[in-house]
């Protein structure tokens, strides 16, 4: 119940913070947008597909998942931010429970990414993918756990670190071979044989087949769960990770 | 209402490849009182703010013990938070907030309901006089209201004791002289105080009791006055022409309330007393007394940077 009450407290301080400057949401938009009109045309005689539909059910999981994971690996920042001001000093002299801190923030990441993906899937809409919405739910659900574990990750970082000078580089080490090897901008169905070994290490290749079964209609898929599976745990590991470097003494 | 028994904290700093064993806190024995401001003095880096870290559970001490308002700083931290609040030194507000906001959210988050906090945060904007900017963001307050949002935050809570690291540096005089009263009043609603400052004058003015702390250890403690008379008493300096210098010095050296009684090279005398107030009327009796042509009377008071002096070989103003 407290923990709820605090979560829920932290979650609408950041909430309204966040939309008092909704700069967030055009940046949040603008790139992906950029992605759709300007990359996602190359795909379909790139990937072979039938038609320019069929390239978005391929192309934008991908792109959602990485909206996913960068949206939430750099949140890490705004915290540093806070930290420099004496925010978190501030609650962490409350009784309020040290979980709290880190979920309610990193549920506002999940809440704001949500808002973006949904935006993103109405435009591809326009262009013609068509998802079945009891699906697409699912998908989301992914997206939710994989920004659940990027933020709280990062959140963590930061607390470690609590300098920008090194979080940037380290987070960007973190994302770019993640990025590279879970198939996210091209499927890794063209990798060579050692390059999929590889892949296969990757929690978010699994994640990004999975999501990709689910907007192609393809429930039955073992990556659906499999994916679901894997994110689900390490998210709670993100989480219980992250929350201790709440608790920990922090200057 | 505080008391700490061998409360000690080392840090492990890097350096290259060394890692050296700084001990910030060796060992602090600490008795503050119920309703009194009591101050830490003492320079950067003595280990005032990591003691108050300690006590206000931010980080845990490596040995040693402590009880603040009757809870346990060792296994019950929890209960300790519920009873203290905390100033810290670098600010606790975010430019992007409104002082309201904050004050709401920090009640929020001590548990206290949605209409309360409310209620708490209109009474607190109004006592600090920051209800005319409480709903403007904390980046465009002077250092002076945002240094009162701060205060106003460590006890919108109604703690029993509250901590304030470093409360005025940095401020103006004006708001300096204003923030003492804040804090003479965060007294009278019956809060203990516990304040560091590097600042001798504030020490001295502000505080009932002091602990002076130097490389991680107290060094003397007691009231500002009690420290003062504890090093050498008070000195009166009696300007007097050279003749009569040694008749003055013959009369007075047999008086009670002299120490210790110096002749100044070209005439004069240097009287170490314990209280200067009551030694000066009985001098000029006695010297008018018998005729003496006084020409001035000084009263030296020492300074709490003299207490420094004595205790630690350094002057507060240099460290």
């Amino acid at each position: 119940m407290k923990l709820a009450r605090d979560t829920w407290l932290i979650f609408q301080r950041q909430a309204q913070l966040l939309l008092r400057n909704p700069v967030w949401l055009f940046v949040g938009v603008f790139q992906p947008v950029m992605y759709l009109l300007l990359f996602a045309p190359l795909l379909k005689p790139a990937l072979n597909a039938p038609t320019q539909a069929a390239a978005y059910k391929i192309f934008v999981p991908g792109l959602l998942v990485l909206l996913a994971i960068f949206g939430g690996l750099f949140q890490g920042f705004g915290l540093i931010a806070e930290l420099r001001a004496g925010v978190i000093e501030r609650s962490r002299v409350t009784p309020v429970s040290r979980l709290a801190l880190l979920l309610g923030r990193s549920l506002r990441d999940v809440v704001s990414l949500i808002a973006q993906a949904v935006i993103i899937t109405g435009l591809a809409v326009l262009f013609d993918l068509r998802v079945f919405i009891g699906y697409l739910l699912l998908a989301y659900l992914m997206l939710a756990l994989i920004a659940l574990m990027t933020s709280a990750v990062s959140y963590g970082v930061a607390l470690k670190v609590k300098s920008e000078d090194a979080l940037a580089p380290l987070m960007n080490t973190v994302a770019q071979p993640v990025l590279l090897l879970s198939g996210i901008l091209l499927p890794l169905t063209f990798a060579p044989g050692w390059l999929q070994g590889v892949a296969k290490w990757n929690p978010f290749s699994w994640a990004v087949d999975g999501t990709r079964a689910l907007f192609g209609g393809d429930l039955s898929n073992d990556k659906v769960w499999q994916g679901l599976g894997i994110i689900t745990v390490l998210a709670a590991a993100g989480v219980f990770w992250a929350a201790r470097q709440f608790a920990r003494s922090v200057r | 209402m505080i008391e700490t028994r061998g409360l000690r904290k080392s840090f492990r700093s890097r350096a290259g490849r060394e890692t050296k064993t700084v001990d910030a806190v060796r060992g602090v024995d600490l008795d503050v009182a119920e309703g009194e401001i009591f101050g830490f003095l003492g320079p950067n880096g003595a280990g005032k703010t990591t003691t108050l870290r300690m006590l206000a559970t931010l980080i845990e001490p490596d040995g040693g013990q402590a009880s603040i308002a009757g809870a346990d700083l060792r296994k019950d931290p929890a209960g300790v938070r519920r009873r203290i609040g905390y100033v810290p030194q670098g600010g606790s507000t975010w430019d992007e907030s409104t002082a309201r906001e904050e004050l709401v959210l920090q009640a929020r988050l001590y548990g206290i309901t949605k209409a309360d906090a409310h209620r708490r945060a209109a009474r607190a904007l109004d006592a600090f006089q920051l209800s005319e900017y409480a709903d403007r963001k904390c980046k465009t307050y002077s250092g002076g209201q945002r240094r009162r949002v701060e205060i106003a935050l460590g006890i919108i809570h109604e703690p029993k004791i509250v901590f304030l690291d470093e409360p005025t540096t940095g401020l103006d005089p004006q708001s300096r002289a204003h923030m003492w009263d804040e804090i003479r009043r965060l007294r009278t609603e019956g809060m203990t105080v516990f304040i560091t400052t590097h600042y001798l004058d504030e020490a001295d003015a502000l505080c009932d009791r002091i602990a002076i702390m130097d490389h991680g250890e107290v060094v003397a403690e007691g009231t500002p006055a009690e420290l003062k008379r504890e090093i050498s008493g008070e000195v009166v300096l009696v300007g007097l022409d050279a003749a009569s210098t040694p008749r003055a010095a013959e009369l007075l050296d047999t008086e009670a309330y002299v120490s210790k009684l110096e002749t100044v090279d070209d005439g004069g005398l240097r009287l170490y007393v314990d209280e200067g107030a009551v030694a000066i009327p009985q001098v000029l009796r006695r010297l008018d007394h018998a005729g003496l042509d006084l020409r001035s009377i000084e009263l030296h008071r020492p300074s709490l940077d003299d207490v420094f002096l004595t205790k630690t070989g350094r002057s507060l103003r240099e460290s």
